[in-house]
């Protein structure tokens, strides 16, 4: 189980502050987050595994702070973006998945044996040698994922995954998060999502506004949509 | 009990299995040949030479048992670089040298795609990897040259794509062909893609750790415990639905 501490965190970009103070703690193993467009999620998610890090405060992941042990935390916070076209790196699937695998100088067979498992945990096995770039969206967001798992992480941070798939594979992605056993942060426009997580954050301005249980959030986020 | 993907057509693998000559060649060697012809067609515009070149690339692709259509396969998304290329030098320059060029550069990437069609690219790569490491000693980083290639190999058909979809969308909006009207669309989606594709690599390359030797603290295994990615990935959801 992962604990991501969020402490006072303020993230400006020139002159522009994305986040204006963000103080969380994160325990739960489905966490939600939304918000409307640009309130921050985006560089909220991209802080927990050091993508981004903090102008001001800290971000601690197990006892590790983004901003010193980048590659350590990206070890154990894998993330996985909203275009599965432009996460994908490699030519051919099984190529890409291994991509994490990279530096860890493992045997050839255990790197293989890995390939497969997550492959085949995807469905994804048939597909092995074909060129990434003739799979559809859903399989591309397939491969994403066992790409960002192959490292075994404790944490998945999940940016608007199924926000560019069509409804039937959304849904399957939706179900394929459901049933990690990694703890997921999910930042979505897809509440039906979150619908049975532990915990859902509504961002709001670069500031957390809600922080409650799905059906409470969500409600309050509904209502001051409209 | 894994998700099964959606069962949309499954277009054949980019390396084409084969027996021919061509794909019995070792990987090197037909680097070889990609770099002695890009460097020797750059030096001339004979039209015999350009011609020849091409010709032999033709029989290349009939040596490997590679449909033509491949060949134009390649070709035809090109059409939007060549055509302003072979219209600015055909007004500049003249008619004959943009025939040249235009057959230089159709030489070089139907030879560059035909070694592609015949090896796979982990072992292009690999041997990428290993022609470059006596230049280590002058800085040159030979698993980021591998991993850039294979980003171009990559990229090269998303680029092809985003290409189309902005031609689409120019059409549906009654803006005819034109080449340049393309070309600023595309380039600021590229750029952003990139700028997406960076971040990726970076959320992917915890593994990596020829870089920053800087910070010692690595408290996590670096190597996954025996089996436990095995282990846990593929366990079937303690909780659901
Ligand atoms: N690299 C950057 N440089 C400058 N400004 C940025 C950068 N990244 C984000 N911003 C700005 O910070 C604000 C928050 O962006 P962020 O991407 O976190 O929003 P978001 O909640 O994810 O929005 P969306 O729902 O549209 O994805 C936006 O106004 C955005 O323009
Ligand atoms: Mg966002």
């Amino acid at each position: 189980m992962t604990t991501i501490e969020v402490t006072d965190v303020v993230k400006r970009f020139e002159s522009f502050e994305a986040l204006k103070g963000v103080s969380v703690t994160l325990a739960e193993k489905r966490i939600g987050v939304v918000g409307s467009n640009g309130s921050g999620k985006s560089t909220f998610a991209r802080l927990l595994n050091g993508l981004v890090l903090p102008t001001r405060g800290s971000v601690v992941v197990d006892g590790l702070d983004t901003a010193k042990a980048g590659k350590a935390i990206r070890r154990r916070v894998g993330f996985v973006f909203q275009n599965p076209d432009n996460q994908i790196v490699f030519p051919v699937v099984e190529e890409d998945v291994a991509f994490g695998l990279k530096g860890l100088k493992l045997p050839r067979d255990e790197r293989e044996s890995l390939v497969d498992t997550v492959l085949s945990r995807y469905g994804l096995e048939h597909l092995r040698q074909q060129p990434a770039h003739t799979l559809s969206g859903g399989q591309k967001q397939l491969l994403a994922i066992a790409g960002a798992l192959i490292t075994n992480p404790a944490c998945v941070v999940f940016d608007e995954p199924t926000t560019l798939l069509d409804l039937r594979n959304a849904r399957m992605i939706a179900r394929t998060i459901r049933e990690m056993e990694q703890t997921v942060i999910v930042v979505t426009h897809d509440l039906a999502l979150l619908n049975e997580f532990d915990r859902v954050l509504v961002f709001d301005e670069g500031r957390i506004l809600v922080d409650d249980a799905p059906s409470a959030a969500l409600a309050r986020y509904v209502e001051r949509m409209q | 009990m894994s998700p099964t993907p959606s069962s949309e057509s499954h277009a054949p693998a980019r390396t084409r299995p084969g027996r021919s000559p061509l794909h019995r060649m070792p990987a090197g060697i037909k680097l070889l040949v990609l770099a002695a012809a890009g460097t020797g067609l750059a030096f001339t515009t004979s039209l015999w030479v350009l011609g020849g070149a091409l010709a032999l690339t033709g029989a290349g692709y009939a040596i490997a048992r590679q449909p033509v259509r491949r060949l134009f396969g390649v070709i035809r998304p090109m059409i939007w670089l060549l055509v302003p290329i072979f219209l600015v030098q055909g007004f500049m320059e003249s008619w004959i040298l943009a025939v040249a060029i235009v057959t230089r550069i159709i030489t070089l990437v139907a030879l560059a795609q035909l070694v592609t069609l015949t090896t796979p690219s982990d072992t292009m790569i690999a041997v990428i990897t290993r022609a470059l490491t006596p230049f280590r000693v002058f800085g040159v980083h030979p698993g980021k040259v591998a991993l850039a290639i294979s980003l171009a190999l990559r990229f090269l058909p998303v680029i092809g794509g985003l290409a189309q979809e902005v031609r689409d969308a120019q059409r549906a909006r009654g803006l005819g062909h034109n080449p340049l009207a393309l070309a600023l669309p595309l380039l600021i989606r590229t750029l952003r893609m990139a700028g997406d594709v960076t971040d990726a690599i970076e959320a992917r390359s915890g593994g990596d750790d020829d870089e920053d030797a800087a910070p010692a603290r690595t408290p996590v295994p670096v190597t996954p415990r025996a089996g436990s990615a095995a282990a846990s990935s593929p366990a079937p959801a303690p909780r659901s639905s």
